[in-house]
């Protein structure tokens, strides 16, 4: 047996040892890339000095104000459609694909395969393959942010289902209750608040989101920003940014103040 | 009457987690299984209402094998099988009442079931139940908001109103204080009296099992090893059961 004194100075040492790597691989980083620490450290105030001076809106910017609410509105929708439709999808498919209320391994394990694949590919890339199909529409960014919810919620609903379900599950399959009356009365009631966290949680991130899609597909608040920022014209971009700030902070405001409710 | 015949299970190859167990239970009858942890009464328990697939024997519910049914008997078996559960099992967002009442779900159309649509006379009958367990005025609200009592009497009121011939307890006073615990076992001493049930109840607390059981079985590596009247227990058998002088821990 190993006396706690040795077994402490050998975490300790373990630790010092983790953070030189860490620290050495940096340094190693660096070097290769030929990275100036130095001058990219003393770059960030000067950065930050140009940001201010030329994305500051103006006085001229509020000529723009109208255009950028109306199409920030809209991505607002756009973003809470996909991730209300993908949550309806998700969780009929989180019920088929969940180890406890699943049909069984084989379909358990398409289920996974298939959120993971939609998962795993780039919102990026999903864009600019749905351009091809869809063209330049509001449906080609309804469509890649509904993907990628969908491979995010199924796998988070399943997790939900199989931590908070299984019990009340066991206990009415006990009563001779079938199984849709065990879905319907005791799993969906149960997981209820955990799931309508995630859909506001979803729809905070679609939001964001949504902005890169726009640039990618030529939609919404991403495309104006995208036109004001090759135009030159940084101060209507700048208040672009600051309008996404705002609803993205107001929505996560709403929503905690929702889940407090609903918790 | 409840027989079980030579009940054999195994979860892993040539390891048999349950080796022949037989016994008889005839209604009117509070039963405790006690043995060490992982001996195998947990699998038994659950067993008798096929929740685990046992590998071979007969458990005859009134001379009725359960382990030949077919999906729907199966259900029709189930619902005459209450069952309670050490963490309750409840659904902790629905009310009182709404929990009460699923324990009808195993008589209902599929249909009204998942709409939960339940008779005024199921309404009643769960009202009374609930006045039963003293919590009549508690039918409206969240179960969350139960204390560990509370929620268990829940939980018997919900296996009562399956209007069952066995109860089976797994655990049944393991998450609760002393005298939560009590009344607890009380209330199902009662019970298996007045609607001659058959109360079965995996217990850890000996002292327990002695004052409201009127018949132990003591199961040990999966081996049935005691299965008389309550007061036949003695300290030798609690040895041989437990592998070790637990006598002092009694009182």
């Amino acid at each position: 047996m190993q006396s706690p004194v040795k077994y402490l100075s050998r975490k300790g040492w373990h630790q010092t040892a983790i953070i030189a790597i860490i620290g050495g691989i940096y340094v190693f980083g660096s070097w290769i890339l030929n990275f100036d620490n130095l001058n990219g450290l003393l770059a960030i105030p000067k950065a930050f000095a140009w940001l201010g001076v030329n994305f500051r809106p103006n006085a001229n910017t509020m000529e723009y104000l109208p255009r950028i609410l109306q199409k920030l509105i809209q991505t607002v929708l756009l973003a809470i459609a996909s991730t209300v439709v993908a949550a309806i999808i998700s969780i009929f498919v989180a019920l088929l694909g969940s180890k406890v209320t699943g049909i069984n391994g084989f379909v358990q394990t398409i289920v996974r395969g298939i959120a993971s694949f939609f998962r795993n590919i780039p919102l990026v890339a999903w864009s600019m393959i749905l351009l091809f199909s869809f063209k330049q529409s509001d449906f080609t960014g309804f469509l890649a942010l509904l993907l990628m919810s969908i491979g995010y919620l199924i796998r988070a609903f399943m997790e939900i289902i199989e931590d908070e379900a299984s019990e009340t599950m066991l206990a009415l399959k006990a009563t001779g209750a079938s199984y849709f009356q065990v879905i319907f009365q005791a799993v969906l009631p149960q997981i209820l608040p955990s799931i309508l966290s995630w859909i506001l949680y979803m729809i905070e991130n679609n939001v964001r989101d949504a902005t890169l899609v726009g640039i990618l597909t030529g939609t919404g608040i991403g495309f104006i920003f995208d036109i004001y920022y090759k135009s030159f014209r940084f101060d209507a971009a700048g208040m672009t940014v600051l309008a996404i700030i705002f609803v993205v902070i107001a929505l996560e405001i709403i929503s905690n103040q929702i889940r407090k409710v609903i918790l | 009457m409840l027989e079980v015949k030579s009940l054999e299970k195994s979860y892993e190859k040539d390891k048999p987690a349950l080796t022949d167990i037989s016994f008889d239970i005839k209604p009117g009858t509070f039963v405790a299984i006690i043995g060490p942890s992982g001996a195998g009464k947990t699998t038994i328990l659950r067993s008798l209402n096929q929740l685990i697939k046992d590998d071979g024997g007969q458990i005859l519910l009134d001379g009725h094998d359960i382990r030949t049914a077919n999906k729907t008997e199966l259900r029709k078996y189930r619902r005459q099988i209450g069952m309670v559960f050490q963490n309750y099992n409840l659904v902790e967002r629905l009310t009182v009442i709404e929990n009460v009442l699923h324990g009808r779900l195993g008589y209902k159309s599929t249909l009204a079931g998942v709409f939960g649509r339940y008779t005024q006379a199921e309404k009643e009958e769960a009202m009374s139940l609930l006045k039963k367990v003293g919590l009549e005025n508690f039918a409206l609200q969240r179960c969350s908001e139960l204390s560990g009592g509370q929620k268990q009497r829940v939980g018997i009121a919900r296996s009562l109103i399956q209007h069952p011939k066995v109860i089976l307890c797994d655990e049944p006073i393991a998450s609760l204080d002393p005298a939560s615990a009590q009344n607890v076992m009380e209330l199902l001493k009662d019970l298996t009296e007045e609607y001659n049930l058959i109360c079965i109840a995996n217990l850890h607390q000996i002292n327990m099992a002695k004052k409201y059981a009127d018949q132990i079985i003591g199961i040990r590596k999966g081996h049935l090893v005691f299965d008389e009247n309550a007061d036949m227990l003695s300290e030798d058998i609690l040895k041989t059961l437990y592998d070790q002088d637990i006598t002092k821990e009694l009182e």
